[in-house]
């Protein structure tokens, strides 16, 4: 193995003192030593080619939540990744800040929309008494919220989340995981409150789409989209079924019982609520778009070949799970 | 212009529980951070906290002597009698206030084994324990709508007839520098660990809190004393906890031998940190090392036990050094990675100046004396703490107004534009290298006077250069070229402190292990070595000495 191996870096820089913002992009060449990490090929960077370039970093060990950043356009944790990993072949890299924050300078977004977030879901301990001790709880209740607390609010799940790039209201994958960390807490009284504001919000746990972009981007396992699954489940169990979020579920797990496939007409309807007659009017438009394209699924619904199938593995599941 | 009653610097466990502390009192207060509070290094504490809890059988004079041996009797047993005492509670506040403490079979705080110590006392979250406190002491701040200065770098305190009366610093995100004012500050700033390379400590960790007291003359305690920790991982010097000891890994050498059986038979891995270091750097010298490791072997726990308990140690191996922990043992060293010294301080956290308060890694209370065992340094975070803004409280009542002195402000920023204004020079990162390898060569797990003294030439080089490192990055928003800078000058004035430490102890006693006088000397040196800042004085320090505290526990020779 040779002593170093060199890093071909292409930075987007922002200087915000020039009018208006000024963005460009920037190519660098270091050479480290073969393990590097990302973030010792940008320190080497800022060190020894460049003291105007501004990201931020700590900890070294992936535990501080400091250098989160995008790698080839995914959001990464710098310091945990290394150079053989995302650049095999000395392939150039391409660095960028995260995205869905507000970029302060050349690799620093601003944390307030972040922070703002965590904020919403009233981020701390809400008990009902105050033991003379501590409080008593399984091992195991309290091993479960490792998943949750192992967060180190470093932003990448924010940065990658697609609802949150065209709906900046949504509460993001790590303050929901965050919330899912005190329904679960055994020591915390308002779990049903709680459960209820993050059910009822507008950006609440019914926005995400379930896109499985920040289980993949989260460098601690943290498994938001698991986690806001877990509290839809929760929200439900708990009786809040007059929502478009559960009507959507109900509707879905219906017809696929029923025909073996999807009646995405019924879908929308029964989401939006068939009294719901301003949703109903958003969702006209939308249909004669979709019926121009020739897009509009059919009206009534076809049932599928294997239908029985479909319905035996239903019963299945279910048995199983009761 | 800001101000307020009570400033604290620092958004670490220690900063955050004194603001805690002092919201609770209805006492106007900020805390002032160069890093948002939960990117503070407060976060890499991994294996625990010590809670002698006394319902579980354990009492808190048996901690408290751990305590004091595992110092080598240098720490204050006044200090150390009160961290001990109230450590159960404010462990048990802790967990009232959300931490997910691991649980016993009967639901209350369970525990493990770490260094020094018979008894398991030492309640944990896995290997995130700091983490995990401090995100929950981050919760409790949200509660309390805590006011945060975010990404703000304290450059100076303001002094006005010998007492502190607030700060100047940079509002990073924007540049400009700005005065608060505050009746009492505490100092919560963190350690030094930068001062060496390599180190397990963040690149934060630049000693700007020792250095911001020192400069405005408040003496540095008992320096020389630094935790080489056992094992930190080979070639990166990250930290991998205690806790795995703690849980039953094995020290191995290249012959596969336990080697601590050498020289602690009784307690073995778990010996006291520098007594663990030294066994492990005696193997990798005489030749029985791998590459300059040791290995440290879990293999025996099994890896649901592994993922279980010391899931981030298994994380960390796998993805920096590509070893599964349940298959492989994994290639350790000792590393830098804390010091026992810094600021010193009373047991309320009052340090030699009035209106100015420490507490955590940048104070020295002194209850680590020479050598800290595990998981009591975030008991040190929250126990002193607390006191401080309880005393910082009381003492702020005897305070009328805020200072009126503007002429800081202006002074400072003259002297920073003044290094912007530098022609070009000297990489900043070119002489802190050169310092902090200069550091480990002299003040190392070894030490003895021909590589202290190499330290101080070495030093001298470096200080010689200051004048002539300038700053690329001419720019207002978000200039960390700057701020490396100013950190530099912070870790000259700690190396500085330590070295003259080190030099002046005439004696081996804990961390400060000299082969040339390998004898611990309590008729002479059961005493703390306390440096000031004086340009009159020899290499600018003047080093003082002063009594260790005795209460209750004679000093005796230190066996494991």
């Amino acid at each position: 193995m040779p002593d170093t191996i060199k890093v071909k870096l292409k930075i987007k820089r922002f200087d915000p003192a020039e009018a208006g913002g000024k963005t460009w992009w920037q190519e660098y060449e270091v050479d480290v030593h073969p393990d590097s990490t990302v973030l010792d090929s940008l320190i080497e960077v800022r060190e020894q080619e460049d003291g105007t370039l501004a990201m931020r970093c700590a900890c070294r060990a992936s535990i501080c939540g400091s250098c989160g950043m995008k790698v080839n356009g995914g959001a990464k944790l710098v310091c945990k990744t290394r150079v053989i990993d995302v650049a095999p072949n000395g392939e150039q890299l391409i660095i960028e800040p995260m995205g869905n924050q507000h970029v302060v300078k050349d690799l620093v977004v601003s944390l307030d929309a972040f922070f703002a977030q965590i904020n919403r879901v009233e981020p701390f301990l809400q008990p009902s008494f105050v033991p003379e001790a501590e409080y008593t709880a399984t091992n195991d209740s309290m091993e479960n919220l490792l998943t949750s607390m192992n967060c180190i609010m470093c932003g990448i799940c924010v940065s990658d989340c697609t609802v949150l790039e065209v709906d900046s209201n949504f509460i993001g994958p790590a303050a929901l995981a965050k919330a899912w960390r005190f329904t679960e807490d055994p020591r915390d009284s308002k779990r049903d409150e709680r459960l209820k504001a993050l059910n009822d919000e507008d950006g609440g746990i019914w926005d995400c789409t379930r896109c499985m972009k920040c289980v993949d981007v989260c460098p601690k396992g943290v498994a938001p989209m698991d986690r806001i699954m877990e509290l839809r489940e929760a929200a439900i169990e708990a009786g809040n079924t007059n929502t478009h979020g559960y009507h959507h579920t109900e509707s879905f797990y219906k017809s696929v019982k029923k025909n073996g496939r999807l009646d995405e007409t019924r879908l929308a309807i029964d989401s939006a609520g068939m009294f719901n007659i301003p949703r109903m009017l958003d969702l006209v438009p939308i249909g004669l778009a979709a019926m121009r394209k020739g897009k509009l699924p059919p009206l009534m619904p076809h049932k599928a070949e294997d239908h029985k199938k479909v319905r035996e593995l239903y019963e299945r599941v279910e048995g199983e799970s009761k | 212009m800001y101000e307020h009653d009570v400033l604290i610097i620092g958004g670490g466990l220690a900063g955050l529980r004194a603001a805690v502390e002092v919201t609770r009192a209805g006492v106007d207060v900020a805390v002032i951070s160069k890093v948002h509070p939960v990117r503070s290094h407060s976060n890499a504490a991994q294996g625990g906290i010590n809670a002698p809890l006394t319902d579980r059988g354990d009492d808190w004079e048996s901690h408290a002597y751990d305590t004091i041996k595992g110092s080598d009797f240098l720490a204050d047993q006044n200090a150390v009698e009160i961290m001990s005492s109230e450590a159960g509670e404010a462990v048990l506040e802790l967990e009232r206030m959300g931490v997910i403490f691991s649980r016993g079979e009967d639901g209350k705080l369970g525990t493990r084994a770490f260094g020094g110590q018979k008894i398991a006392r030492t309640v944990f979250v896995g290997a995130i324990t700091g983490s995990a406190m401090l995100h929950v002491l981050f919760e409790q701040s949200l509660k309390l709508g805590l006011n945060v200065y975010e990404e703000w770098f304290v450059t100076k305190l303001i002094i006005e007839d010998d007492v502190c009366r607030g700060v100047v610093a940079i509002d990073i995100k924007t540049g400009e520098m700005h005065t608060i004012k505050a009746k009492a500050v505490i100092m919560a700033a963190g350690g030094a660990g930068r001062v060496f390379e390599p180190s397990t400590n963040a690149l934060i960790c630049t000693g700007d809190g020792l250095s911001l007291a020192y400069q405005a003359g408040v003496p540095l305690m008992d320096m020389e004393m630094i935790q080489y920790h056992p094992t930190t991982l080979a070639r990166t010097g990250i930290l991998m906890s205690e806790a795995a000891r703690g849980e039953g890994a094995y020290l191995l050498n290249a012959d596969g031998e336990r080697f601590m059986e050498k020289t602690a038979p009784d307690y073995m891995e778990l010996a006291s940190r520098d007594v663990v270091s030294r066994a492990e750097q005696t193997e990798i010298d005489e030749g029985r090392g791998i590459d300059g490791n040791v290995l440290l072997d879990l293999r025996h726990l099994g890896r649901e036990y592994i993922e279980a308990k010391l899931g981030y140690l298994q994380e960390v191996s796998v993805e920096f050094l590509g070893i599964d922990m349940a298959e492989q043992p994994v290639p350790v060293q000792p590393g830098m990675h804390y010091i026992m010294g810094g600021i010193k301080t009373d047991v309320d956290g009052a340090t030699a100046m009035p209106g100015l308060y420490a507490a955590g890694e940048c104070a020295n209370v002194s209850v680590h004396g020479a050598n800290r065992l595990g998981a009591n340094s975030l008991l040190d975070t929250i126990i002193f703490g607390r006191r401080s803004a309880t005393h910082a409280i009381e003492y702020i009542k005897g305070i009328g107004s805020h200072s009126k002195d503007e002429s800081v402000l202006a002074s400072e920023k003259a002297r920073l534009q003044g290094l912007l204004d530098r022609p070009k020079g000297e990489r900043v990162a070119t002489i802190r290298d050169d310092m902090a390898r200069g550091m480990t060569k002299g003040i190392g797990v070894f030490r003895d006077q021909a590589s202290m003294e190499g330290a101080l030439e070495n030093l001298k080089n470096v200080k010689s250069r200051l004048g002539g490192f300038s700053i690329e990055n001419k720019g207002k928003v978000f200039n960390t070229d700057l701020m490396f800078g100013l950190e530099l000058e912070f870790m000259v004035d700690c190396a500085e402190a330590v070295v003259a430490g080190a030099l002046t102890r005439k004696e081996s006693r804990g961390a400060h292990f000299r082969t040339d006088m390998t004898e611990r000397d309590d008729e002479n040196w059961l005493k703390h070595t306390l440096m000031y800042k004086d340009d009159e004085a020899e290499n600018g320090v003047r080093v003082e000495t002063s009594d260790v505290k005795i209460t209750q526990w004679e000093p005796v020779k230190r066996v494991y």
